[in-house]
């Protein structure tokens, strides 16, 4: 399946996918409107790793195993069996937080305000990940089996 | 310390309606402009340290950021202007001599602006280079006097070694040291793609890159960093430079924080010393001593490779050049005085030189009076702005030209003229990690290859547009040219003709 691979040597930590992450989880699909008027701003999708120099974004990897779809409590954490994608159905999410413990990217992150596990979907209503989309420097890759290095 | 009485040069303005606090504006800052106040709940800038590089407004999600020139000035004086009394304020603040960075920034005359083109109109017919082909293929070496053939119609005239070119454009030394891993990347990667050559500048040449050696000029400068038998083989080109356009008559001092191990590596000189380029060639002081060095490096590489050499455009470039071709060079690169730097003391910068129009035409005019035109080709650096810059300089009398600020401006450059402090925002002019990741090399050598591409497109339409199919019925092609607002002297010395005549 497609997924989201990051270059890491030309990351250049600008946050930018965490800013047009939230602007594609966010109701009006713009980042003034996201930003400046949502009540409660969607948390982020992905987890941006730093260590100066070093820095990426961390998606969820969609396991093929996947150890967070196992270990929910309440089923809504699913592997679509089809498309590959892992998605949590925030409707029956308890927010007990046991998948973001077994994660083993730490790729699930807390949506506190909501209390429901937040995790990337891949942009599934857009096509492209917006993250990969908007990156500056085509640090993201979407593709299909990797990237060479 | 006491006050300081300088005022911030730029202004930033940030549009609160749409700053969304993303802090893009404060990782992206090697200068530390912007910064969040906590207490505020906004994004703040300290316009002082803005050197209006615009990677702020480039990357800003909302385009909320916009950079003035600071509307703070002096009281109107034409002659104590602005920038003549903030560098009195600088200098008596530092006690050091200013430094600046890239070309001559100061108002002189930009001769290409005054030169126009010819095209063909009735009497003989323009070429469409869509339909009809179209060459811009050339060589840059010493020619025979003549050439020999057999009856079988096979040249018998031994040819000296040449560089071939796809298009009459090269880009111009620039080196490791000065410019970032990733920039040197895209460029080699660029000229491999694009069938031309880039140059190493003096900084070595690191083992990456070897692969690109068909591809490469190597630099043999006054500190002659990163010389040995490999560096000189591998290459497809050797230059001597003498001068650099921006700095005629200086050396060069990469500081010891710059010369990380890799660049030390590279340069093969000891991790965090100066990298000291002397002014002069300590075993060159005349044209005996460079016919030597020339030689030297011919009989190192077996005579299969051009060696070149490389002088700023100053007063007696003609007679200067007249005797590098009589010293046994292939070809001679001549930087006209709006030439890039990586560093350059500031008042060298904005007066030491001539304008690369005129040392062009009366170098090309010398050697032809002299009869030795063919024995040497001619390149053209300093400010080649656009594809009809290469034209005109052409037209002059160049071979081919070198270009380096405008493919560092594809890279990303915005010439906020502070390569000199190593911060550069877009990752070009720079050796800390944090921002040489900035430049992705495969973005980088794309936007070189359209940028050359898109040139060579433009020279062929302007050829067509003279009736001419080939770049070499162009060269010295004078007649093409004409001038606009010059005196009289002005062309003469170009050698064309005013509009109208």
């Amino acid at each position: 399946m497609k997924k989201v691979y990051v270059k890491e040597e030309v990351c250049v930590g600008c946050r930018l996918c965490e800013v047009y992450c939230i602007t594609s989880h966010s109701k009006y699909k713009d980042v003034l409107k996201a930003y400046k008027l949502e009540t409660q701003r969607p948390t982020p999708r992905i987890v941006i790793e730093e260590n100066k120099p070093v820095s990426f974004s961390l998606q969820c990897r969609h396991c093929d195993d996947a150890p967070c779809v196992k270990s929910c409590i309440t089923g809504a954490m699913q592997k679509d069996p089809l498309t590959g994608v892992v998605t949590c159905d925030t409707d029956k999410c308890v927010g007990c937080w046991t998948c973001v413990l077994v994660c083993e990217f730490g790729a699930i992150i807390r949506d506190v305000n909501n209390k429901v596990a937040s995790k990337c979907d891949l942009c599934a209503e857009a096509g492209e990940p917006a993250c990969v989309k908007n990156c500056p420097n085509e640090a993201l890759v979407y593709s299909e089996g990797g990237i060479s290095v | 310390m006491s006050l300081s009485y300088l005022t911030p040069e730029f202004k930033v303005l940030r549009d609160y309606d749409k700053c969304i606090n993303c802090k893009v504006c404060m990782r992206q800052c090697s200068f530390e402009v912007h910064s969040y106040d906590e207490h505020l709940d906004k994004m703040i800038s300290n316009d002082m340290n803005c050197v209006n590089c615009q990677r702020c407004v480039v990357l800003c999600p909302t385009q909320a950021l916009t950079i003035i020139k600071h509307p703070q000035t002096f009281k109107e004086h034409a002659n104590w202007t602005y920038d003549a009394i903030r560098d009195i304020y600088r200098q008596a603040e530092t006690g050091g001599v200013l430094l600046s960075s890239m070309g001559n920034d100061r108002p002189y005359p930009v001769y290409w602006d005054k030169i126009v083109i010819n095209a063909s109109q009735v009497t003989n017919p323009s070429i469409d280079p869509l339909r009809e082909p179209m060459e811009l293929r050339v060589y840059i070496g010493r020619k025979p006097d003549k050439i020999e053939i057999d009856e079988n119609l096979n040249v018998k005239t031994k040819m000296p070694p040449q560089l071939k070119l796809e298009t009459p454009i090269m880009f111009s030394a620039m080196s490791y040291g000065s410019i970032s891993y990733n920039a040197h990347a895209a460029l080699a990667r660029a000229a491999e793609e694009l069938g031309i050559l880039y140059n190493t500048g003096e900084g070595g040449l690191h083992k990456d890159f070897r692969k690109y050696g068909k591809n490469t000029i190597v630099q043999v400068a006054s500190g002659r960093f990163g010389v040995d038998r490999e560096y000189l083989n591998t290459a497809a080109a050797i230059e001597i430079k003498i001068g650099q356009g921006a700095k005629p008559g200086i050396g060069g001092h990469l500081p010891g924080e710059k010369v990380s191990e890799d660049i030390s590596a590279t340069r093969m000189i000891p991790p965090g010393s100066d990298a000291i380029s002397p002014a002069p060639h300590h075993d060159i002081y005349s044209i005996e001593d460079l016919a030597q060095l020339i030689y030297s490096l011919k009989e190192a590489t077996d005579y299969q490779k051009p060696v070149g050499v490389k002088i700023a455009a100053v007063n007696n470039v003609a007679a200067i050049a007249s005797g590098i071709a009589r010293a046994g060079a292939d070809y001679i690169a001549i930087d006209g005085f709006r030439g890039g730097t990586g560093a350059a003391p500031k008042r060298i910068r904005d007066n030491v030189g001539i304008p690369i129009e005129f040392a062009i035409a009366a170098v090309d005019a010398r050697l032809r009076s002299e009869g030795i035109r063919h024995t040497i080709s001619l390149v053209a650096a300093g400010s080649i702005r656009n594809s009809a810059d290469i034209v005109k300089a052409i037209a002059l009398g160049a071979d081919a030209v070198y270009i380096a600020t405008a493919a560092l401006i594809a890279l990303g450059c915005h010439m906020c003229q502070k390569c000199h402090t190593g911060k550069c925002n877009w990752g070009i002019a720079t050796q800390d990690p944090n921002l040489v990741k900035r430049l992705n090399p495969e973005i980088g050598y794309k936007r070189l290859v359209n940028l050359v591409q898109a040139w060579s497109h433009e020279i062929k339409e302007m050829l067509g547009g003279m009736g001419i199919n080939d770049i070499e019925s162009l060269k010295g092609n004078r007649l093409m040219l004409r001038g606009i607002g010059m005196t009289q002297k002005e062309l003469d010395i170009l050698g064309i003709l005013a509009a109208g005549e």
